[in-house]
């Protein structure tokens, strides 16, 4: 327990826990107003990362949502489990260490305190312990190979920079995170609805996007096959330097998927915020763009001389990108004929804009490693932290906190008899808590069910068959 | 009550599907002219399929066909012996079709569109049957399931443009994990993991475990028949099963044409003449480049063999070419070898034979390569680029990306051919080699006048 009375005796008990910088180092971090003359930068270190992994990093979580229920307290528990998954660490220096696997919670808890990861991913479950893997073959009966991975899915914001004016790269900002949000309720409201999942954790992936680990017992057991097929059920933007129209719907009608997701999220999200946020028609440039996507040159002159005549008078108070947009919607939907490449002219180019970008490569492959949740950002020393689906709208990135923030916390936060984890003095702690309660709790719950359920049936099983 | 139950059990068996699965060899009595005239009923059949199926006939007009070939031909003055005459012919051609790749492939796929056409035709009770015996899972949905579904599984069929008739009211459930391809696609209504299959969609399902089980079940035959069977029975059904396949095969190149004899002076005449699209570019691009990658080497090597190139000038034709890039000593030393070895005169000897279309459609060229079939792998730009060059007129290059546009690269070829020699093609093209001999047929009628 921290007993802070001064500041002197602060640092001291500070530079007992860290132990292996250097002093000025250590003092200097404690100080706010030294950290200017620091060169290292302030959200991220090796140090902090130490201290974090030492008092902050949920172990025993991860633990038990790797471990499925498999802990080892029911007589049906898989006690190969934990030790048949892999780990990978990325260390200080870019150095990558594959194939790690443990035991139980202790030996996962002192490597990680020990060899202190830049970065964590989590491999699937193979059919032996990794560290054996050179003993099998690849082929044939007595093959090393995945035998269960979560189902997941990466989603970048720089995979929309063709469609984000306000920032690019490695930037996000308040006026282009919501298309993450919006990725976020089209992919799990069919998750859930569609495909029957329900233990489903999103994850902010610390700097420009997120990720989702699917963990029902039948995700886990997907066929490389079968998880492409979900991951292309979810494609819709097939992108390429050569095509004008990346977005493409020559049905009679969208598929109900589609359809539920325009109308329960991509209209509104498209027509009352992001038009606005990226100013769409604001330019020439811009609305060049939009117009591409429209099949028909006379319907295109006809705006473009509409809106080349309008940059000269504005007098309307209305914002020119909600008349623009107006006024193209009109022309697209109005009583016309239309030909074929014009009748969902409306709903493609809003689905260009907004609709989920997926990592194909991510979800279809079992054996892709993937960054673990809590992890920190070597780039932002932003935690990636859990995000609530119900409301992803409220989630702020650059308000998720940061390594030195963190710590701070910790190390100035008053003494309080009732807390037991040192993370809930911090804003982890609000993170944490819902890992469980809304995520691992439902999960184990069903776990401990389903490993007694086919518990039960073996019994009986064997029960029948003794039977005379 | 006795005739009652009877009548019944007439009908019981009636609802037994009679469309059999080939499952396993039967334990029947065959006499020997039997063995041969069955098999060469149920070939009429297949190659009557074939031969619509590569004219590009839609599926109703495939059902037609199917439906019209089993009537006339496998019928059999006992009705009893129907039946046995559909699977002793099956299992005959299955010897004769074993034994290579090319063949298994044919018969697979002429097979397996028989097969749907029948299974189409079965009644629900029969299909549901088959479905079991293919260990399927799927869940009939019922009338009230589908009322309340009706609005989704119609806005589904509107989607993939088959949109659903009154008549189709028959729908399955089944775990959406099991119809990877129809999720893939979007093209059934997923709720809480279980998908909605259409009856048709049902209906390819089953064809490709057919498919499947067959597919294996042809490379077991081919052991069987090269390890025991043909040695066992070289007196008796080895003579019959060999003659029953190369009469029914189209010629394979495999043996130069006489009038095909080209000399290395007249090669680029020739090419511009009677070259198909995918020889002309590949010829075009060696010229260029001086250099061709493995897979062009061997499209177009065993093409030239094909055509008539003696080895000596083959090897002289791609010395030319490629000394100019990596100097003659490389050639003689990196490619001529290769060469030799697609004309059987290294290794195993094998005399390798010219690709087919259907081969090279199926051939995934990559960064470099300029194999395969250009119909299915140009740009539209670069294709309408390449039939311009070969002076294909508009009207006739808006036919073929027609073509190309619904996946029908062979008809795209033939049309190709029309346009360029102002000859009908009826035939279709299935071989670059039989583009080629056709070809100079033409030239050489309007040579001779």
């Amino acid at each position: 327990m921290l007993l802070l009375s001064s500041r002197a005796q602060h640092t001291t008990m500070t530079r007992e826990e860290i132990g292996n910088g250097s002093e000025d180092m250590v003092i200097d971090e404690c100080e706010p107003e030294g950290r200017e003359r620091n060169s290292v930068p302030d959200e991220f270190n090796a140090n902090y990362l130490k201290v974090y992994y030492g008092k902050l990093f949920p172990h025993a979580d991860i633990f038990k949502w790797i471990s499925y229920g498999n802990d080892g307290k029911h007589p049906a528990c898989d006690q190969s489990y934990f030790s048949r998954r892999e780990f990978s660490y990325t260390l200080d220096n870019d150095i990558y260490l594959r194939y790690q696997s443990f035991n139980s919670a202790s030996e996962l808890e002192n490597s990680i305190k020990e060899k202190c990861p830049f970065k964590i991913d989590i491999g699937p479950v193979y059919s032996v312990d990794p560290a054996k893997r050179h003993a099998y073959a690849q082929t044939g009966d007595n093959v090393f190979t995945p035998v269960e991975r979560e189902l997941v899915f990466d989603i970048d914001i720089t995979d929309y920079d063709d469609v984000r004016y306000c920032c690019s790269g490695a930037d996000v900002c308040l006026d282009c995170w919501p298309l993450m949000t919006v990725a976020i309720k089209v992919i799990d409201t069919s998750l859930r609805d569609d495909f029957g999942f329900n233990h489903i954790l999103w994850v902010f992936s610390g700097r420009r996007g997120v990720h989702c680990w699917v963990c029902d017992g039948k995700a886990r057991r997907l066929t490389n096959e079968q998880r492409a097929s979900i991951a292309e059920y979810f494609r819709v933007y097939k992108g390429n330097e050569n095509s004008l129209k990346k977005v493409s719907f020559t049905g009679l009608a969208l598929h109900p998927f589609l359809a539920r997701s325009y109308s329960e999220v991509l209209k509104d999200f498209f027509k009352s915020k992001l038009l606005l946020s990226q100013k769409l028609f604001s330019t020439e440039e811009r609305y060049e763009k939009i117009l591409e996507m429209i099949p028909d040159e006379s319907i295109t002159s006809e705006l473009r001389g509409k809106w080349q005549e309008n940059k000269r008078s504005s007098i309307s108070k209305e914002d020119t990108n909600v008349v623009r947009w107006q006024q193209l919607k009109h022309i697209l939907q109005s009583g016309r004929p239309k030909a074929q490449g014009l009748r969902r002219c409306v709903e493609e180019i809003v689905f260009s804009f907004t609709y989920p970008r997926l990592d194909m490569e991510v979800s279809k492959h079992m054996n892709h490693l993937l960054k673990a949740p809590f992890c920190v950002h070597p780039k932002t020393g932003r935690v990636c932290v859990p995000i609530d689906p119900n409301c992803c709208e409220e989630f702020d990135p650059t308000a998720v906190p940061t390594l030195s923030k963190l710590l701070e916390e910790m190390n100035m936060g008053t003494l309080r008899a009732d807390v037991d984890n040192e993370w809930d003095r911090t804003s982890l702690g609000k993170s944490i808590r819902f890992f469980r309660s809304s995520f691992l709790q439902p999960l184990l719950k069903s776990c401990k069910e389903e490993i007694e359920n086919s518990y039960n049936a073996k019994l009986q099983h064997s029960k029948n068959s003794m039977s005379w | 009550m006795e005739i009652y139950g009877y009548q019944r059990k007439a009908l019981h068996s009636d609802a037994i599907s009679t469309l059999p699965l080939y499952r396993s060899a039967p334990p029947l009595d065959v006499r020997l002219e039997d063995f041969e005239l069955f098999a060469i009923d149920r070939l009429r059949v297949l190659k009557g399929i074939s031969d619509g199926l590569s004219r590009g006939k839609k599926p109703e007009e495939i059902d037609n066909l199917a439906k019209d070939l089993w009537k006339a031909n496998m019928r059999h003055p006992e009705a009893s012996e129907v039946v046995n005459k559909d699977i002793i012919s099956h299992f005959v051609l299955r010897l004769v079709y074993c034994r290579t790749e090319d063949l298994r492939k044919w018969f697979l796929s002429m097979e397996t569109a028989l097969f749907r056409y029948r299974f189409r035709l079965e009644s629900a009770e029969a299909q549901r049957a088959l479905m079991a015996e293919f260990d399927l899972p799927y869940k009939a949905v019922s009338n009230s399931e589908f009322e309340s579904m009706k609005d989704n599984l119609g806005q589904v069929a509107r989607s993939i443009g088959q949109p659903l008739t009154p008549a189709d009211t028959k729908f399955y459930t089944v775990p959406f994990e099991e119809v990877p391809e129809l999720v893939a696609g979007r093209r059934v209504f997923v709720h809480k993991g279980h998908a909605y299959v259409a009856m048709n969609q049902v209906v390819s399902l089953v064809a490709t475990q057919f498919r499947s089980h067959l597919s294996k079940a042809l490379i077991l035959t081919n052991r069987k028949w090269t390890s025991s069977i043909r040695e066992q029975e070289k007196d008796r059904l080895t003579p019959i099963v060999e003659a029953l396949c190369t009469s029914y095969l189209g010629p394979d190149y495999s043996e130069p044409r006489e009038f095909a004899e080209i000399s290395i002076r007249d090669i680029d005449q020739i090419a511009m003449s009677s070259f198909p699209l995918c020889m002309r570019h590949l010829f075009e691009k060696l010229r260029e480049d001086h250099h061709l990658k493995h897979g062009g080497r061997m499209q177009l090597g065993l093409f030239l063999k094909g055509v008539g190139l003696k080895l000596d000038d083959a090897l002289a034709f791609w010395k030319a070419e490629f000394s100019q890039k990596v100097g003659a000593e490389r050639f003689d030393k990196e490619y001529a070898y290769s060469i030799r070895h697609n004309y059987g005169r290294e290794g195993k000897r094998t005399d390798y034979t010219p690709f087919s279309c259907q081969k090279i459609i199926s051939s995934t060229p990559g960064v470099g390569d300029h194999h395969g079939c250009p119909y299915r792998h140009f740009s539209e730009e670069n294709l309408r680029a390449a039939l311009g060059k070969m002076r294909v007129n508009s009207r006739a290059v808006e036919d073929v990306m027609d073509k190309v546009r619904n996946r029908h690269y062979q008809l795209a070829c033939t049309l190709t051919f029309e346009a360029v020699h102002g000859t009908s093609c009826d035939a279709g093209i299935n071989h670059p080699n039989q583009y080629f001999s056709e070809s100079q047929k033409v030239v050489q009628s309007k040579v001779s006048i």
